[in-house]
């Protein structure tokens, strides 16, 4: 893991929000309604940062002030030290928006040089670079093909490449893995961990967390446009076993050292957060004449974290194996 | 901080001409553009059988249908490509991944005016073409119409302007009826002057002298009756009227430039 400075220590840093604040128009244009509210975050160069969060989070209006097309209200943000409306700190992005939509009357191979004309580069270096981006994204057979004939996971591959086909110091995804395929995410995740590998940042935005989980140095998780928690996923999230959960089947004991998760016909499930409770709930049952059908050490995920977080407690969820 | 950001910026004109060809490119793939010309095309062909059914010169008769169909066509195209250029770029997210690169707003307005002035140029050529084949092929003379074909290049110009302008603002149908009537208001500018006259206030009189000279004056670079009938332009008339006509639209190219500065893409 990259050594991560501190927060208050944003020089440097890829990206910076320092109370950064936006609200818009409410229905028929009465009232405000805040989409982020007081933001700090802090990216360092190298990362690839999480940006979590439930739907109206306030994450894609994080992502568009960040790509400059949207304009704070309040605070400032800066992108390698420089305000996003400076086409110079947008010469070092690159940036797939969600569910992104391309000109259909363009084929790949004219998109990708279309990109690459607006960055400047000669018809030289564009020759070379188009058929090894679409090469790199395995779209190298679809060279020719209209963008109104992809697929949406294709039409992702294509923006992905979009993304980075100039070599950007970071890339900004705003839900990646969105609409796609198990193989799609994994392309995206694998994606991702090649950009890491190369020293760029990633910054993504997700509600996809085991995907987020995988790859993610740091997180935040926002909600109604504040950042609830940050930080490293080390810190957040225990790899130790913080509980244990059991399912028992038949009578259950008059006093248990456990909380009830869930009941389902003659199932129950507990949790049981000290071992030594364990051994005396397993004495308990036996006593009871009930049965242990199960027994699963768990730690917490981010998930679980999330929705703690979010003050949805994790004993209200049924969990499913 | 990562060194030598700022060179990593094309030149303005990059990104202008990359937009451009890509406006240029969206709209010669799009079939509303081939309908317009063959409608175009047909009525310049046509305007020979209608010749035979008037009373006067046929050729003048070409002559005055041809430009009118190059004048008209061009203005619907103009006004058709032209109000939903900016607005399908928002409603289609496209412009999403356009402005995360290093181009200017302004550069995206500017690059999107040239791009249909491109098609519009390729569309007066070849009506223009066809007027003029048509003409020699009857043994007459067709070089007195190119002022005529400059002028209707300008006023073309100027729609372009207008349309994106309200493009940058408005949804397709309200900038299609305000670019239209902002045609009709150019056309009908001279009526002011006699409203002025007919007036007995002051304001009255200011508000028509203001409105005529803020809309365009199509009116004044209306020239098509002159080149028909072979009528002597004034001296300085062209130069003249392609300095106001091109000042004007970049005048309304960057109130839309400003306006389109301003705007959230929420």
């Amino acid at each position: 893991m990259r050594p991560v400075a501190s927060e208050a220590d944003s020089g440097d840093a890829a990206i910076a929000f320092r109370g950064v604040r936006k609200a818009f128009r409410g229905h028929l244009g009465i009232g405000r309604v805040v989409a982020v509210d007081g933001l700090d975050l802090v990216v360092r160069p190298g990362e690839v940062f999480g940006l979590l969060g439930p739907n109206g989070a306030g994450k894609t209006t994080t992502i568009k002030m960040l790509t400059g097309l949207v304009q704070p209200d309040a605070g400032k943000i800066r992108l390698f030290g420089k305000p996003p409306s400076d086409p110079a700190a947008r010469a070092a992005i690159g940036f797939l928006p969600e569910n992104p939509y391309f000109y259909t009357y363009l084929t790949a191979a004219e998109f990708l040089d279309f990109y690459a004309r607006l960055r400047g580069l000669g018809a030289t270096a564009r020759r070379e670079m188009v058929p090894r981006m679409l090469q790199r994204v395995g779209l190298a057979e679809k060279a020719t093909t209209p963008l109104g004939k992809f697929s949406k996971g294709m039409v992702q591959r294509l923006g992905l490449a979009q993304a980075i086909q100039h070599d950007p110091e970071l890339v900004i995804l705003d839900e990646p893995m969105s609409g796609l395929d198990p193989i799609g995410r994994r392309d995206v995740r694998d994606l991702i961990l090649e950009l890491r590998r190369a020293g760029k940042t990633v910054f993504f935005s997700s509600h996809i967390l085991q995907d987020a989980e995988l790859i993610c140095d740091r997180v935040a998780i926002l909600d109604r446009g504040r950042v609830i928690t940050s930080g490293r996923l080390d810190d957040l999230v225990s790899s130790q076993v913080s509980w244990y959960e059991v399912a028992i089947r038949g009578a259950l004991p008059e006093r248990l050292p456990a909380t009830v998760v869930s009941r389902d016909g003659g199932e129950t499930l507990l949790r049981v957060d000290e071992v030594e409770s364990l051994e005396a709930l397993m004495a308990a049952v036996r006593a009871s004449g009930g049965q242990v059908v199960s027994l699963w050490p768990c730690r917490e995920t981010l998930e679980d974290l999330f929705l703690r977080k979010l003050q949805h407690p994790v004993h209200d969820k049924v969990r499913t194996r | 901080m990562i060194d030598g950001l700022a060179a990593r910026v094309p030149p303005p004109w990059t990104a202008i001409r990359a937009i451009a060809l890509n406006t240029f490119r969206e709209a010669i793939r799009d079939r509303i553009l081939y309908l317009l010309l063959v409608f175009a095309l047909v009525l310049i062909g046509s305007s020979r059988v209608i010749s035979l059914m008037t009373v006067g010169d046929e050729n003048k008769i070409i002559k005055d249908i041809g430009l009118s169909a190059i004048s008209i066509f061009g203005v619907l195209t103009a006004v058709f490509v032209g109000v939903s250029l900016v607005f399908k770029e928002i409603e289609r997210r496209t412009i999403y991944t356009l402005l995360a690169n290093p181009v200017r707003r302004w550069q995206f307005v500017t690059g999107k005016f040239f791009g249909l002035l491109a098609v519009l140029a390729l569309n007066v050529t070849l009506m223009s073409v066809a007027l003029f084949a048509l003409l020699g092929f009857r043994g007459a003379s067709p070089w007195g119409l190119l002022p005529a074909v400059l002028m209707i290049g300008i006023e073309l110009t100027i729609i372009t302007a207008v349309a994106l302008l309200f493009s940058s603002v408005t949804n397709p149908i309200l900038a299609a009826v305000a670019t239209a009537a902002t045609y009709v208001m150019g056309h009908l500018a001279w009526s002011l002057q006699l409203l002025k006259a007919r007036v007995d206030s002051v304001a009255g009189s200011a508000f028509c002298d203001l409105v005529y000279w803020v809309v365009p004056g199509f009116d004044r670079l209306d020239i098509k009756t002159e080149a028909v009938h072979g009528i002597t332009l004034p001296s300085g008339f062209l130069p003249l009227a392609i300095a106001y006509g091109l000042g004007y639209a970049a005048v309304v190219l960057f109130v839309a430039c400003v306006l389109f500065e301003r705007r959230d893409f929420s």
